[in-house]
Order: structure tokens, then C-alpha cells, then sequence
């Protein structure tokens, strides 16, 4: 890498690429190059935002909508989570469920989220399973790659120590491939999260009550452009804040362990 | 009664054709009781004789056997104190030493108790609840031995323990299994490359050979240090400035040396 920035200047260029965005955007919509109602005005966007923030669309205001939203994220993610720390945790240890599981999970893990949308309809209706699975679509392949590239990648020296005290295939999952995982199974998660809410408005889309994802289809129905911008706008703040909270946990955690 | 066995050990790292001779014809015995020390130029394969007993690794010929059972995997009978000493992070001083006892089923009260004893032992009372990063590397390597004599192994095998010290920690850590062994007396296998360690330490010493690592000769140091009684000494310095001690050294590094200059020529 190139040399090292102060503060000062990490901001400034930070702001710099900011300001330039919402420049050219601002220039794109005033001089009408791009058709108002194609792309609003930055300020329209916030406006209709903060409009939003106490007024009722499609039935709820957008706070409402993001924690109906975030309900779901969480259920699907954490289901991820559960199912896929601990089977990749195994994989890094039984060869033979490795074996198995792999060329399974190879085949399946290129299909993008958004592309089990119909089976998710057909499978759960409008129910609160089908934006599970497509959210758990999303966020489980990095839950279980990295829980077993943690595995794996453990220091060969620690599993010598722990096969020579006797230690089990259970307590040497649990009490030694997890807690050496941690790291990885961290950053996994945080890829995980984001993944995991890049995929909502896709789950939301078969949604027929709430959700940031379906207010946003709903504004599409009625081409309030400014809505759907609202709703974008949301979710790119709850994700950054989900990635910031992720980011201090995996500091302290790092921290812990003597790692920094 | 526990021993090791090396019995006409042959090892190849790799198959085939690109197989390269890693051990070739070991024979050596490590009798009740008794502390060997194999030494040899780095690359003679004399950690791969500690990872054969330790079940880490598996002969290709030959047999190596810990009181008459032929070893095939690892096991708690087998105690090994590596040169990383290989703690684990997130686990505290008391739990590292925990984890082999609670394996062997051992019941609540005993582990306290013998983990006490251990800690005592080994001046690691005051930092039983600390995490292994925590402490420096003399320390940390006292909780891998503790860690390893806490399961009372019927032998101990010692990879290079103090390889990765600095040359004041060594001194101390030298003089405490002296201490300990003379104590506690165990079945134990010493891989080092220091001379000086081996003879100061050991029972016998092993000389082995450049790859393939061969057995070149085994020297008896217990009948000169009984003789000349060093145990009188508590100073490592003290017996490393003894005429018998600087002999024997002598003998071994000329046995070394020779090896060397075979190789050069």
C-alpha cells in the first residue's frame, strides 16, 4: 500500500468521495438531463425521508417497516448462523461429512438469494418463511465457509496438544476448532449480515404486509421515485450500522485473544 | 514400568520414487525412570523419533512401542511439551492444565487438588487465572510442562522445550527440570540440539547422524554425574565447569563434528 494518511486526511477524502456523488447526482437531476421523476433531487430524497420517518406509507411508517424488516433479517441470519457454524465447524473435522457436504453445498452456493424467490413463494406463500429462506440464502454460505476454513486452518501444533490430552471429537470441536474460529467465524458473520440485508428487498418482494423492501414495491406501483429512495436510503444506514456493530465486536473479541 | 521402545525404525517422508529416508535403522530403548536426550544437527529427524512415540506420526518399518504396546495414535500416557509450547489462547492457565484431566474423566475435587499440587510445583500460583498471551515465555512454557505432568504420563516427551527461550529463561528452565526430575523422576525423551542441555539433563545421550538419521552412539552420562556427584551443584555453571561435564561435552561435540565435516566433504 501507499503511505500512511492521518486522520485529517482519511476524512477529507472520505467527504471528497461523498460530495463528489452527490454533486454529480444533484447536476444530473437540476439540469433535468435525467427526468425528475426517473431520478430526484438528493434534498427530495431526504426530504421525503424524514416525511416518512413519521408518516404512513403503505399502511406503516418507515421505522415500522424497518423493524418488521429487521425482524425477519435477523430470524433468517440467525438461523444461518446456527445452521451454518456449527455444520462448517464439523466439516473442518470429520473428512468424511466434508466429503459429503461439499460438492452439495459447491453446486447450490452460486445461485444467487434472489433466485429462490419463486420456490419461496410457492413453498411458503406470503408467510413469514419464504423471506427467511431467501435472507438464510444469502447469509449462509460465509457462516459455514468460514466456520470451516476456521476449522481447518488451526494451528496444526494446538490439535497435536489436544489429540495427546485425550480430548474427544466433541470437546475438540467445541473446546478447540470454535473458540480458534472465532476470528474467522466473526468476519464470516459480519459477510454474512450484509449479505444477508443486500438480500431483503429481494425476500420482501413476495411480501404482501411490511417491510422496507415491500414499502419500496408498493412506491414503484405509484412511481413515487422518492420513496423508493427513501427506502434505499434506509437500508444502506441500518446495514453500515449492522457492519459497525459487527466491526466493534470482532475488535473486541480480537482484543481478547492478544491478537492486537 | 514405563518405557519406550525403538525397534529397527525405518521412516520415509513421501511415496514412491521421491520418497525421501527420514530414519533409518533406529534402535534405542528408554528404560523406567530413565531421562534420554537425543541430540543431532538440525534436519537429522530427531523430532520425528519424539512425533513417532507421541502417535503423531507413523513408522514405516520397525516398531515403536511405550511399555510393550506398540504406539498407533496419541494418547494422555504420552505427555509431549512442545519447542511453540502450543497452549490454548482462550483458555486460562488453570484450564490448559484442566482440559487433560477433565478428558480422563477425573473427578471434580481430584482435579482441583492435583492442579494445586501442580501449579505449586512449578511457581505458578499466582497466575493460574491468566491467559497464556499474558505471560512471558519461560512462564508459558512451565504451564505446557505442568500441563503435561499434571496427567502423570507413564513418559514425557520434551520437543526442543526450550528452544524458543531466551538464554536466561533456558538457564533457570534447565535447572528447574533438573529439580524436577530429580524429584519426580520420569520415563522421559529430550530432543534438543544444545550439547550442553543434553549432557547437564540427560541419563544417556543419543547421538544421531545427518539425514537419513541414524543412531550413532549413545553415551552414558548418569555413571559420570553420580560419580563425580553433580547433584551437589544447584548452579548450572557450576557443574558446566567440572572436568567430567567439559569431557563428556567435548566427546559428543567431536562425535557431532565429524558428522559435519562427512557431510561438507
Amino acid at each position: 500500500m501507499d503511505r500512511e494518511l492521518s486522520v485529517r486526511e482519511q476524512i477529507a477524502y472520505g467527504a471528497l468521495g461523498l460530495v463528489s456523488l452527490i454533486g454529480f447526482w444533484s447536476l444530473l437531476s437540476v439540469t433535468g438531463l435525467v427526468p425528475r421523476q426517473f431520478l430526484p433531487a438528493p434534498w427530495e430524497m431526504m426530504e421525503r425521508f424524514i416525511v416518512l420517518l413519521s408518516t404512513k406509507f403503505a399502511g406503516f411508517t418507515l421505522p415500522q417497516h424497518l423493524w418488521s424488516s429487521f425482524q425477519r433479517y435477523a430470524y433468517g441470519v440467525l438461523l444461518a448462523a446456527l445452521i451454518g457454524i456449527p455444520l462448517g465447524l464439523m466439516m473442518g473435522w470429520f473428512r468424511w461429512l466434508d466429503d459429503i457436504v461439499t460438492p452439495m453445498f459447491d453446486g447450490l452456493r452460486f445461485i444467487a438469494p434472489i433466485a429462490w424467490v419463486p420456490f419461496a413463494a410457492l413453498w411458503f406463500g406470503t408467510g413469514i418463511g419464504g423471506p427467511i429462506m431467501i435472507i438464510f440464502a444469502g447469509a449462509f454460505p460465509p457462516c459455514l465457509i468460514n466456520a470451516y476454513r476456521g476449522a481447518k486452518f488451526v494451528e496444526p501444533r494446538l490439535i497435536e496438544a489436544a489429540r495427546m490430552l485425550g480430548t474427544g471429537h466433541f470437546r475438540m470441536i467445541t473446546e478447540i476448532l470454535l473458540p480458534a474460529s472465532v476470528p474467522s467465524i466473526v468476519s464470516g458473520l459480519r459477510v454474512s449480515a450484509g449479505l444477508g440485508w443486500q438480500s431483503l428487498v429481494g425476500a420482501e418482494l413476495i411480501v404482501a404486509s411490511a417491510g422496507v423492501g415491500f414499502m419500496m414495491v408498493q412506491a414503484q406501483g405509484v412511481v413515487s421515485t422518492t420513496t423508493v429512495m427513501a427506502g434505499m436510503l434506509a437500508i444502506g444506514l441500518v446495514g453500515m450500522l449492522i457492519d459497525v456493530l459487527l466491526r466493534q465486536g470482532e475488535a473486541v473479541i480480537r482484543r481478547k485473544r492478544g491478537l492486537e | 514400568m514405563a518405557s519406550i521402545r525403538f525397534d529397527n525404525v525405518q521412516k520415509y517422508f513421501g511415496q514412491g520414487p521421491k520418497a525421501i529416508r527420514v530414519l533409518q535403522d533406529i534402535n534405542l530403548e528408554v528404560k523406567d525412570k530413565e531421562f534420554v536426550a537425543i541430540v543431532g544437527p538440525s534436519g537429522c529427524g530427531k523430532t520425528t523419533c519424539l512425533r513417532l512415540v507421541a502417535g503423531f506420526e507413523q513408522v514405516n518399518e520397525g516398531t515403536v512401542s511405550v511399555s510393550g504396546k506398540t504406539v498407533t495414535e496419541p494418547g494422555p500416557d504420552r505427555a509431549v511439551v512442545f519447542q511453540q509450547f502450543a497452549l490454548f489462547p482462550w483458555k486460562t492457565v488453570r484450564e490448559n492444565i484442566d482440559l487433560g484431566l477433565r478428558n480422563k474423566n477425573a473427578p471434580s475435587a481430584e482435579r482441583t487438588e492435583r492442579i494445586a499440587r501442580v501449579l505449586k510445583l512449578m511457581n505458578l500460583e499466582s497466575h493460574a487465572d491468566a491467559f497464556p498471551h499474558q505471560l512471558s515465555g519461560g512462564m508459558q512454557q512451565r504451564v505446557a510442562i505442568a500441563r503435561a505432568y499434571v496427567l502423570d504420563p507413564e513418559v514425557l516427551l520434551m520437543d526442543e522445550p526450550f528452544g524458543a527461550l531466551d538464554a536466561q529463561t533456558r538457564v533457570v528452565m534447565q535447572e528447574e527440570l533438573v529439580r524436577l526430575s530429580r524429584t519426580i523422576p520420569r520415563t522421559v525423551l529430550f530432543i534438543t540440539h544444545a550439547v550442553e542441555e543434553a549432557v547437564y539433563l540427560a541419563d544417556r545421550v543419543a547421538i544421531m547422524t545427518r539425514r537419513p538419521g541414524r543412531i550413532k552412539e549413545v553415551l552414558d552420562i548418569k555413571t559420570v554425574r553420580e560419580a563425580e556427584n553433580w547433584d551437589r551443584f544447584q548452579k548450572i555453571e557450576d557443574v558446566m565447569d567440572l572436568d567430567s561435564f567439559v569431557h563428556l561435552r567435548t566427546q559428543i561435540w567431536k562425535s557431532l563434528r565429524e558428522e559435519k565435516d562427512a557431510h561438507v566433504v
